[in-house]
Formats: structure tokens, C-alpha cells, sequence
């Protein structure tokens, strides 16, 4: 960046209250000094719905009238899966911020988040092919839904491969935040498949309109779906700001940052 | 927004609209394979020949199950309202097989215009309700609807 530009930026007036927080998130150290602070709480409250939420799904709700007892994977199931789509319409949407106005810390967050999509991708897919097992009769089918599904799953590889392929890492951030973008079309197939074609899998639940799970049930999934948002939004700042660090080893704030941290005696 | 940006901004805006209208036209065009069974209806429709196979879709008739005496082969009616076909399978069945419920077998259609499945699954529907509640629904008369 040449100083003409970098004095442009600074006297241009900033007046709207969300284009200066973002502002503020794309600098490194106050980032770093701002996420720190609440990061402990994101981890302490998933704990607690979680452990609230599986007590509730797994002991407290009653059984099924027709699954009996193995309904009860959808408490990890559904979040998953719902996990699994929100973060990927997140990390494309970091990635189109970070294509377009190159911040830095937006392209961290956006590649730290596909690892942990990939992750709850490949737990939906594997408890619901452990569900399928005992109902349908089958551990997996090419259905559209799992296919969808399956796909999704490759975009998260396709999208950390790309990354780690290239060795710089803002060009290889951007490349595979591209790829991100291109990928969101498999989105509403995944939402919409079980309406738009005869699938195994069943239609959703949970709707706009109102709930098709009984009450006493409902609650520990939905407890179990905001405790894994706590648990991406924790697991994503804990990432981004070790990989924040790590790309700025030699930079001052870093050293600032590793000083404070380091007890006495061993500087 | 800066030129710059507002190039960028542009050019990723075309390349989505591209991609977005490439994949509406393939899955408008892929829409029939992408059906993971037929209905019975969907079959009389089209005089599915014997022998091809195909997957058929529908609810079990309530009343139509009917095992045979070596404990192996099941026939039961599938059943989409209008339309039904006779369904024989010799195999364990899973567990959420029975009348009423939604199944999607693999076969195909024998002479006879019998469907003869190799493989039954068992769909379940998206209701989720303790033995209680739906005990309850059924004495009221309202039947837990199936897809």
C-alpha cells in the first residue's frame, strides 16, 4: 500500500457504527485483544448446553412411538447437519468480504471455519448412517438428500485442499474462498431435496411454520443447536487467533502479546 | 467502495450468476434421475415393462400384509391412493416395516404385473412424538398421517 492511499483511508469520516466494527476486526491486534476476552465464555457456556441439552435428549425425553429409543441420535444428528450448512454459508459469505476488501482477518476465519464444517458434515453423515441402519433398513442409499450431503463434504475438502495447496496464504485463502462461493449452489439442493424429489430421507421437521416433534422433544434439540453454535464461534476465534499469531511471528504486537504471556523467569 | 473493489465486486457477481444459471439448466434438465423412487400412480403412468427395474415408493395397505408359511416371503399392497401394486419379498423386513407405513422397494414388475422386490426399506416420516401422545391422537380418531 502506498502512504497516498494509506492517508486517504484514515481522513475518509466513518459514521456507520457496523462498517467500523468490521473495520476494527481487520486489525490484527485488536482482534486478538477483543476476541480474548470473551473466547473463555463461547467455551464455558457450549459446555454447559451441552451437557444440559444431552442429559434432557438422552435420559429426560421420552421415547418415540414408533423409533422407540433410537431417535435419540437425532440430538447429535439434526445439529450437526444443521451445523454442517450454516458454517458453509458463513465461511463462503467471510470469503466473499475477504475477495473483495482483502481483510486479512476475514480470510483467516473463513479458511479456520471449513475444518470445522467438514467436521459436522462427517458426524451428520455418520450418525445418520447409523440411524438408517435400524429404520430404513439400509446404512446408505444415493438418495438426494445424502448425496447433497455427501457433497457438501467434498467442498469442505476441496476447500482445504485448495488452501493448503498454495504456499501463500492470503493468495490461497482468496483462491479457495472462490471455490467457497461457487460451492453455496449445493445449499438449497441439501434444504430443498427431500421437497423437490422422492428421497428416503424424510422432509423437515422444523419449519417456519411450526415443529412436527413433539414438545417434550423438541426442546433438548434445539438446546443442542445453540450449544453447537457456541462451540463453532468458540473453536473458529480460538483457531484465528493462533493463526493470527502465527503469521505475525516477527510482527511487534505479536512480541507484546507472547511478553505479557510469558511468566518472568523464563525471559 | 473504492474502483478497485467495485471491479471485484462485479467480476465475482458474474461468475456466481454464471454458475447459478449453469446449475439451475442442468437440474432442470437431470430433474427425472434425480427421483429416488416411483409412485404406483407414476408407474401405470408410464406401463413400466416387466423386468426393468425400478424403485417403487408408497404406503403399505393396511390389511394387505400377508406372510407366508416358511416364515420368508412377504406380499403386501403398495398403495399411493389411486393407484396400488402387489408387492412379493422374500427377506427379513426392518423394523419399522408395517401397515400404513411408507416403503420404498427395488424390483421389478414380473408378468403378471407383480412387483418382485429385492430390497425393502422402510421410510420413516418427519413426526416425532412419545407413545402417549399418539395413543391419545388415535383414540381421538386423527390417524399419525404417514407420507
Amino acid at each position: 500500500m502506498n502512504p497516498d492511499t494509506r492517508k486517504m483511508k484514515t481522513d475518509r469520516p466513518r459514521k456507520n457504527p457496523l462498517v467500523m466494527f468490521i473495520h476494527k476486526l481487520g486489525s490484527p491486534p485488536w482482534f486478538y485483544g477483543f476476541t480474548g476476552k470473551f473466547v473463555p465464555w463461547l467455551w464455558a457456556v457450549f459446555t454447559v448446553l451441552t451437557v444440559w441439552g444431552l442429559y434432557l435428549g438422552l435420559i429426560k425425553a421420552p421415547p418415540d412411538y414408533l423409533q422407540g429409543e433410537i431417535y435419540r441420535i437425532m440430538y447429535i444428528h439434526v445439529p450437526a447437519a444443521w451445523m454442517s450448512m450454516m458454517i458453509y454459508v458463513l465461511m463462503a459469505g467471510m470469503g466473499f468480504i475477504a475477495l473483495i476488501w482483502r481483510i486479512r482477518t476475514m480470510e483467516i476465519m473463513a479458511m479456520n471455519s471449513a475444518p470445522i464444517g467438514a467436521a459436522f458434515t462427517l458426524i451428520a453423515l455418520a450418525t445418520g448412517s447409523l440411524w438408517g441402519r435400524p429404520t430404513w433398513g439400509t446404512y446408505w442409499v444415493w438418495d438426494a438428500r445424502l448425496t447433497s450431503e455427501l457433497v457438501l463434504l467434498f467442498l469442505y475438502l476441496g476447500v482445504i485442499g485448495l488452501f493448503k495447496a498454495m504456499d501463500e496464504p492470503r493468495k490461497a485463502a482468496r483462491a479457495a474462498s472462490l471455490l467457497a462461493l461457487v460451492g453455496l449452489v449445493n445449499l438449497p439442493i441439501i434444504h430443498f431435496s427431500v421437497k423437490w424429489w422422492n428421497t428416503l430421507h424424510q422432509g423437515s421437521s422444523i419449519s417456519l411454520t411450526g415443529s412436527k416433534i413433539d414438545p417434550s422433544m423438541l426442546w433438548p434439540l434445539l438446546i443442542m443447536a445453540v450449544a453447537m453454535k457456541f462451540y463453532y464461534a468458540a473453536n473458529l476465534i480460538t483457531r484465528s487467533r493462533v493463526t493470527l499469531l502465527q503469521q505475525d511471528l516477527r510482527k511487534s504486537w505479536t512480541r507484546d502479546v507472547i511478553e505479557d504471556a510469558t511468566p518472568e523467569r523464563i525471559l | 467502495m473504492t474502483p478497485t473493489r467495485k471491479r471485484r465486486l462485479i467480476a465475482i457477481g458474474l461468475i456466481l450468476t454464471g454458475v447459478g444459471v449453469a446449475s439451475t439448466i442442468a437440474f432442470y434438465s437431470l430433474q427425472q434421475n434425480l427421483l429416488y423412487f416411483q409412485s404406483p400412480s407414476e408407474i401405470a403412468e408410464v406401463a413400466m415393462p416387466p423386468g426393468r427395474q425400478f424403485r417403487l415408493g408408497g404406503l403399505v395397505k393396511p390389511g394387505s400384509v400377508d406372510r407366508a408359511k416358511d416364515g420368508l416371503s412377504t406380499h403386501f399392497i403398495v398403495t399411493d391412493g389411486p393407484a396400488e401394486i402387489v408387492v412379493q419379498y422374500v427377506g427379513t423386513l426392518p423394523d419399522l416395516f408395517r401397515e400404513g407405513q411408507g416403503v420404498i422397494a427395488r424390483g421389478a414388475l414380473n408378468e403378471e404385473g407383480m412387483f418382485m422386490a429385492t430390497e425393502v426399506l422402510a421410510k420413516h416420516d418427519e413426526n416425532y412424538m412419545p407413545p402417549e401422545v399418539a395413543d391419545a391422537l388415535e383414540k381421538t380418531g386423527y390417524t399419525v398421517k404417514n407420507e
